[in-house]
C-alpha cells in the first residue's frame, strides 16, 4: 500500500508547494507510482503503457497555464525510473513545474531517475522549473539522476530553471538540446553541495538553425568536501549566438571542476564562454558586516543571493 | 562623540615596518562634520578603515560615546553606531539593489522608502530597484548605491571614504545636498575623507593628513584660508609669486 507520510508531505511542500492545491493539470508520483493526476482543458496527461511515466499533450491554447509533476521517494532501497514525454503544440505557452524530493531514513540508497523529453512546436514558449531536494536522517544515499532532452522547432522558446537546494548525495545530470532556426534557449542552473556530496552536470546544445541563440548560466556553491563537475558544451552548426557562464563559490575542502566547451562549425556562429571559481569575496563579507551582519550571517546572505 | 587617541598602524613592506598611521588623535563632536583631507597615500583611508575595524590598529584608543571600540570587530562597531561607506564598494552577484538596501536598513523597507533613498543619491529608483548590484552596474552607480546603504539607517557617526570618487557632477551635487541635510539636523556626526573643495568647505573642522600624521587641523575658518588662499584675498595666484622656490610667502599664511 502506498500511503503518503508526513515526511513525504513535507518534502512535497519544499519542491512544489502549489501542487497541494491541485488546480489545473498535475501528476504526483510517490514511491514509484502515480498517486493522483488530473487534466485541464488544454493539458492532457496519459500514462505510458510500455513503461513507467506519462505523456503530456499541451495544446496551442494553453495560454501560460501551469502543469505540476512532482516526484517524492521515501523508501530506502528504492530505485524509481520514470520516462515523461511532453508534446507542446506550435504557438502554445506553458509552465511545467517538476521536482524531486527524497526522504531517506534508512541505510540503503534511495534513487530517482527522471528522464524527460520535450518536443517543442514552432513558436511555442515553455518554461520548465525543476527543484531537487533531499533529507532524512538515514545513512543511505539520496541519488537523483535527471536526463532532459529538448527538441526545439523553429522560433520555439525554452526556459530551463533548475535548482538543487540541498541534501542530494549524488547527482549526474544529463541535458541535451537540439535547436532549429530562430529557437531561443535560456538555462539557469543553481546547485549547492555540502558534506561529501557529488554532482555532475553535462549539457550539450546543438544549434542547428540560423538565428538560434542560447544563454547558459550556472551558479554553484560547494561546501564541505563535496565535489562538483560542470561540462556545458555549445555547438554552433549555423549562424547562431551562445553564451555560457559558470560561476562557483568554493568553500572548506570542496572541489569544483568547470569545463565549458564551445565548438563552432559555421562561420557565423558566435559562442562565448566564461568560467570563474573562487572563495567568497572578502570585500563582500566586509560590506555586509559593516551593515551589522555577523560573518556567518553575511556568508549565508551572499550564498542565498548568489543562488537566487 | 568619537574620540581617537594616539592611533597607530604599521605594515611590513619590503622587509621593513612602515607606519601608515602614526600617533593620530582627534575627535568628532556630536552633530559635527569633520573632513580629513590631504595628499593621496597619506593615510586618510587607512584611518577610516581603522575606525570601522577593517584594519586593526596596533595601538591607541577609539571611543564612541565613551565605549572602547578597538577590541570590537566590524559588525560590532556597526552595531555600536558607525556607518561606513566604502571608497570602492564590492559587486554582489544575484543580490538586487532593493535587497541590499533592506539589509542596510536592518528591517524591511517599503518600495517607496527604497525609492526615496535612491533618489537622494541621484538615482531613478524604478530603473535600479530590481537590478542586481553586480558588475553590470558602473563604478559610479555602485558608489551611489553604497552611499544609499549608509543613509538607510541612522548612526551615531557616518564615515564616508571619498564619496565623490567616480560620481558625476549632477549626482555629486545631490550628494552634497544630502550631507548638508544630515549636517543641519545635527543628529548624526559625519566624518568625510575627501579632496573635494565643496565638501571641505562644508566642514566644521578640517584635518590635513600626510605621511600618516595629522599635519594641520583647525576649524573651517582657520583652515580654509590655508587650503584655499584666494578665500583670504591673497592675490598670489601666480605660483612663482613670493619666493624663488615657488612657495608663497604672503601675510595670509597661504601655504601653497
Amino acid at each position: 500500500m502506498n500511503v503518503k507520510t508526513d515526511a513525504a508531505d513535507r518534502v512535497l511542500k519544499v519542491i512544489d508547494k502549489p501542487v497541494a492545491e491541485q488546480k489545473g493539470a498535475y501528476n504526483v508520483r510517490y514511491n514509484g507510482q502515480s498517486l493522483c493526476y488530473g487534466d485541464s482543458e488544454h493539458i492532457k496527461i496519459r500514462r505510458k503503457e510500455d513503461k513507467q511515466g506519462i505523456d503530456v499533450y499541451i495544446d496551442k491554447d494553453a495560454g501560460g497555464e501551469q502543469i505540476h509533476i512532482p516526484v517524492v521517494v521515501s523508501v530506502p532501497g528504492m530505485t524509481d525510473i520514470v520516462y515523461n514525454d511532453f508534446y507542446v503544440e506550435p504557438g502554445a505557452e506553458v509552465v511545467i513545474v517538476a521536482g524531486c524530493g527524497i526522504h531517506n531514513s534508512g541505510c540503503d540508497s534511495a534513487r530517482h531517475d527522471g528522464i524527460h523529453a520535450f518536443h517543442i512546436g514552432q513558436g511555442a514558449n515553455v518554461r520548465y522549473e525543476e527543484k531537487h531536494y533531499g533529507e532524512g536522517e538515514g545513512s543511505g544515499e539520496r541519488i537523483l539522476n535527471p536526463v532532459t532532452k529538448i527538441y526545439m522547432e523553429e522560433d520555439a522558446v525554452f526556459t530551463l530553471d533548475t535548482a538543487q537546494i540541498r541534501g542530494v548525495d549524488s547527482t549526474v545530470r544529463e541535458t541535451e538540446v537540439v535547436m532549429a532556426a530562430g529557437a531561443r534557449l535560456q538555462v539557469t542552473e543553481r546547485l549547492m553541495t555540502h558534506d561529501s556530496q557529488k554532482a555532475v552536470s553535462n549539457m550539450e546544445i546543438q544549434m542547428n538553425g540560423d538565428g538560434s541563440s542560447a544563454q547558459i548560466i550556472s551558479r554553484s556553491v560547494a561546501k564541505g568536501s563535496s565535489i562538483q563537475t560542470f561540462h556545458p558544451k555549445a555547438v554552433g552548426n549555423a549562424g547562431c549566438h551562445a553564451h555560457i557562464q559558470c560561476d562557483s563559490i568554493i568553500m572548506d575542502q570542496a572541489e569544483v571542476c568547470s569545463i565549458p566547451e564551445i565548438n563552432a562549425r559555421h562561420i557565423d556562429a558566435q559562442i562565448i564562454h566564461e568560467a570563474a571559481i573562487g572563495r567568497i569575496n572578502d570585500e563582500q563579507l566586509l560590506k555586509l558586516r559593516s551593515l551589522g551582519l555577523t560573518e556567518e550571517e553575511a556568508e549565508a546572505v551572499i550564498i542565498e543571493n548568489f543562488l537566487r | 562623540m568619537l574620540e581617537v587617541k594616539h592611533l597607530s598602524y604599521q605594515v611590513m613592506e619590503n622587509g621593513s615596518m612602515r607606519r601608515l598611521v602614526d600617533d593620530v588623535s582627534f575627535c568628532v563632536n556630536d552633530g559635527e562634520m569633520l573632513v580629513i583631507t590631504g595628499p593621496n597615500g597619506g593615510g586618510k583611508s587607512t584611518i577610516a578603515k581603522l575606525l570601522m575595524g577593517i584594519e586593526k590598529a596596533d595601538s591607541g584608543e577609539i571611543l564612541l560615546d565613551g565605549q572602547e571600540l578597538l577590541a570590537m570587530n566590524v559588525d560590532e562597531r556597526a552595531k555600536a553606531g558607525i556607518g561606513y561607506a566604502f571608497q570602492q564598494p564590492p559587486a554582489f552577484k544575484g543580490m538586487t539593489v532593493e535587497r541590499l538596501l533592506n539589509l542596510a536598513a536592518g528591517e524591511p523597507l517599503s518600495e517607496a522608502a527604497c525609492c526615496e533613498l535612491l533618489s537622494s543619491v541621484g538615482m531613478c529608483a524604478r530603473e535600479y530597484l530590481k537590478r542586481e548590484a553586480d558588475a553590470t552596474l558602473s563604478g559610479g552607480e555602485r558608489k551611489r548605491i553604497e552611499i544609499a546603504t549608509v543613509l538607510a539607517r541612522s548612526h551615531k557617526i557616518c564615515v564616508f571614504d571619498e564619496p565623490e570618487a567616480g560620481i558625476d557632477l549632477w549626482s555629486f551635487s545631490m550628494l552634497v545636498d544630502q550631507f548638508e541635510r544630515i549636517h543641519e539636523k545635527k543628529q548624526e556626526s559625519l566624518l568625510l575623507i575627501s579632496h573635494q573643495e565643496r565638501i571641505i568647505r562644508m566642514a566644521d573642522r578640517i584635518l590635513v593628513v600626510n605621511d600618516g600624521r595629522i599635519q594641520e587641523s583647525g576649524s573651517r575658518e582657520e583652515m580654509l584660508p590655508k587650503l584655499f588662499p584666494e578665500d583670504s584675498g591673497c592675490a598670489c595666484r601666480n605660483e612663482n609669486a613670493g619666493r624663488e622656490d615657488g612657495n608663497c610667502e604672503c601675510e595670509n599664511g597661504c601655504s601653497r
